[in-house]
């Protein structure tokens, strides 16, 4: 008994020397004496503790406490400290966050994106909340959610891209190089696709998307829409305006073949008329039989040229090669079908128009003559059928 | 394929004083009109999705049957059973009329070859209708069943050399301009929405559902009809063939009960289809 009394004794005296006199904080360990409790609290209940164990792995676990807390120097302390700041290492990315859509400090905390202070861990470590195949879902807990991305206007992105060939590589294949938020957005100096100097503005998006796509890229530009697009003329699509930017779908896919041919319709509104009256869009729309030849079936999808250019699909002397990849057997007769013939144009097509002109004439009149043939007929006979019914006194007199 | 005359089967000489029945159809006249219907019915199905594939009952439809490959599927083998129909009717033309050299194939009374006489029953029928004129009387085929035969045969040849153009696309293309590469398509359709419009709504009525025979003309598939509707609606070849004396000889039985029933159920199941298919086809115009 004597020698636990004396323990207890010694204890006592030696916590009421460390708590009575203030002392200069120094190791870790002076702070994680309290702070190491990772349940401890403040006085208005936030969390102030510290999981020692995970500091110590974590990037700045080398760091002493006072490194980053400043105005922190002897025990006891003010209750209120002052805000940590990263800029005071981190000066590039403090740079690159003004004017970005991030800007806003209180809004977005550099902890919002590289999550506990306590446990930052650098990016090539999957601890890491920036992680590429964990930046999804970092950027998920605002752009996943409604009510922010309605208070902001902004779509609700992050299903979208789950759901996409992008968000599939990463989630379930788990591959590094494949595309997350930041390889398209950028990380700090995050734009808006309205401003010129963004990454994701339409005339830069070829460029962001060529970072991993470069040889689809390489095409692109050396196609119609490509160079339409680098002379200025911004109606004409970039990558995102058929493949959309996150939503983005296996092209070869049913459901992408069968959504896809009106994306192009958005613009050649006369050519996607003429398609719809071919076979090739009657069989198209009926799904379960996607094969049916689409817009870029014929006419390339990224390297489109005209078919004046010896290297398109649709010049005159591809003709047979390219009908021939759907139908065996394809000559040069076969191939004067016309894909897009107008039979409502008279001065292009001149015997379709009269064809479909005397078909159409020959249904309206046969039809019209019997209609009024058979209800005059209808008519006649149930007047007859009355009124001999009439004369035998039956139930229609 | 015998005349009518050689088609009845002798039991008809029983009959008595009960109401006589006359043999109309043979046997095989019956069957290539069932092979017809059934086909018809067959080939409106699968072509209607195909015609109007952006219309909602379309795109159930393929979706329903498994996508665009099981309607194309359905409507080569409709065409095929159709086309052989067809060159067995040819084949029977050509025997009987060439080969046997058969009086009444090609002209006078029993003939489906349109004559003098079908123009004037059509202005008379029409000025009946009107309340002009008497009604006039009319021979073993009237003008709008001649007319109902050679709008299938000409569509038959239409709609056929189309479809096997469209089918066999790379062989046709070896004698067919380019531009008919694109009509073909336009003619298959409208001439099949032509016949579909038609057979549904004006063959219907004009056979099956006006007051006369509503609300199915049985004798396409008995065979048989009684002398009193016989004489009613064909008068003239009931007078002509008792002044021939020749009435006796296509007195036939009366249909059986079984007969009677089962025309019923496949006819007014034809009938049904074809009233669905058209309402569909209507509302693809709205829908």
């Amino acid at each position: 008994m004597k020698t636990v009394s004396s323990i207890t004794l010694t204890l006592a005296v030696s916590t009421f020397l460390f708590f009575a006199t203030p002392r200069a904080l120094v190791a870790q360990t002076d702070c994680l004496g309290c702070h190491g409790d990772t349940s401890m609290q403040d006085a208005s209940g936030h969390n102030v503790g510290v999981d020692a164990h995970k500091f110590g792995e974590s990037i700045h676990g080398v760091l002493k406490c006072g490194d980053c807390h400043t105005t922190i120097k002897d025990y006891p302390h003010p209750d209120q400290v002052t805000p940590v700041k990263c800029d005071t290492c981190h000066a590039d990315e403090a740079a690159g966050l003004v004017g970005s859509v991030h800007a806003s400090r209180a809004e977005h905390p550099c902890t919002s994106c590289h999550g506990d202070a306590h446990s930052i861990f650098p990016k090539t470590d999957p601890r890491s909340a920036v992680y590429p195949l964990n930046v999804p879902h970092t950027c998920g807990a605002c752009h996943g959610n409604d009510a922010m991305a309605k208070k902001h206007g902004l779509p609700n992105v992050y299903p979208m891209y789950i759901d996409s060939i992008h968000g599939f590589a990463l989630s379930k294949e788990g591959l590094l190089v494949a595309a997350n938020c930041q390889s398209c957005h950028g990380s700090h100096h995050i734009l808006s696709h309205t401003d010129p100097l963004s990454s994701t503005y339409k005339v830069n998006v070829p460029k962001t998307c060529g970072k991993c796509h470069a040889g689809i890229t390489a095409n692109y530009e050396s196609g119609v829409h490509g160079k339409a697009v680098a002379a200025g003329h911004l109606d004409a699509p970039v990558c995102s305006d058929c493949h959309t930017a996150h939503a983005i779908e296996q092209p070869t896919a049913a459901a992408f073949r069968m959504q896809s041919t009106p994306i192009c319709g958005n613009c050649h509104k006369e050519k996607f008329s003429t398609y719809r009256d071919t076979f090739h869009s009657q069989l198209g729309s009926l799904g379960g039989y996607v094969e049916t030849a689409r817009c870029w079936d014929c006419h390339g999808a990224h390297e489109i040229l005209p078919a004046s250019d010896p290297r398109s699909p649709i010049a005159p002397a591809n003709l047979v090669k390219t009908c021939g990849r759907c139908h065996a057997g394809a000559n040069a007769s076969f191939v004067k079908y016309q894909p897009h013939a107008n039979a409502r144009n008279r001065k292009l097509n001149p015997a379709l128009y009269y064809v479909t002109l005397f078909m159409n004439l020959l249904l309206i009149g046969v039809l019209t003559f019997f209609m009024i043939h058979t209800l005059l007929w209808l008519i006649r006979s149930r007047y007859d059928q009355i009124k001999a019914r009439a004369a035998k006194g039956g139930k229609n007199a | 394929m015998p005349d009518l005359e050689q088609a009845v089967d002798g039991k008809g000489e029983q009959s008595g004083a009960k109401a006589r029945f006359f043999m109309r159809f043979t046997r095989e006249q019956r069957t290539l009109h069932a092979v017809l219907f059934t086909t018809f019915l067959g080939l409106a199905a699968t072509g209607l999705p195909m015609r109007f594939s952006q219309s909602i009952f379309a795109r159930k439809f393929a979706s329903g049957v498994g996508g665009f490959g099981t309607i194309i599927f359905f409507h080569k083998f409709f065409a095929l059973v159709l086309t052989i129909a067809f060159l067995i009717h040819l084949k029977e033309i050509f025997m009987r009329g060439v080969i046997h050299r058969e009086k009444g194939i090609f002209w006078g009374s029993t003939s489906m070859v349109a004559n003098w006489k079908d123009v004037k029953d059509l202005v008379g029928h029409l000025r009946w209708m009107m309340g002009l004129g008497p009604k006039p009387q009319f021979e073993r085929y009237a003008y709008w069943e001649k007319f109902d035969y050679w709008a299938v045969f000409w569509g038959m040849i239409v709609i056929g050399f189309s479809g096997y153009a469209m089918w066999f696309a790379p062989f046709f293309a070896r004698f067919l301009p380019g531009w008919a590469l694109n009509a073909v398509l336009v003619v298959h359709s409208e001439e099949g929405l032509l016949a579909i419009l038609f057979i549904f709504s004006i063959h219907f009525v004009n056979t099956h559902l006006r007051p006369d025979s509503f609300p199915m003309d049985m004798v396409v598939f008995t065979g048989v009809e009684s002398e009193e509707e016989f004489k009613h609606k064909r008068t003239e070849e009931y007078e002509r063939l008792a002044r021939q004396g020749k009435l006796e000889a296509r007195v036939a039985a009366a249909p059986a009960l079984w007969q009677v029933n089962f025309s019923k159920i496949v006819g007014f199941t034809a009938i049904a289809i074809g009233l669905t298919l058209l309402v569909l086809t209507l509302s693809a115009y709205f829908i």
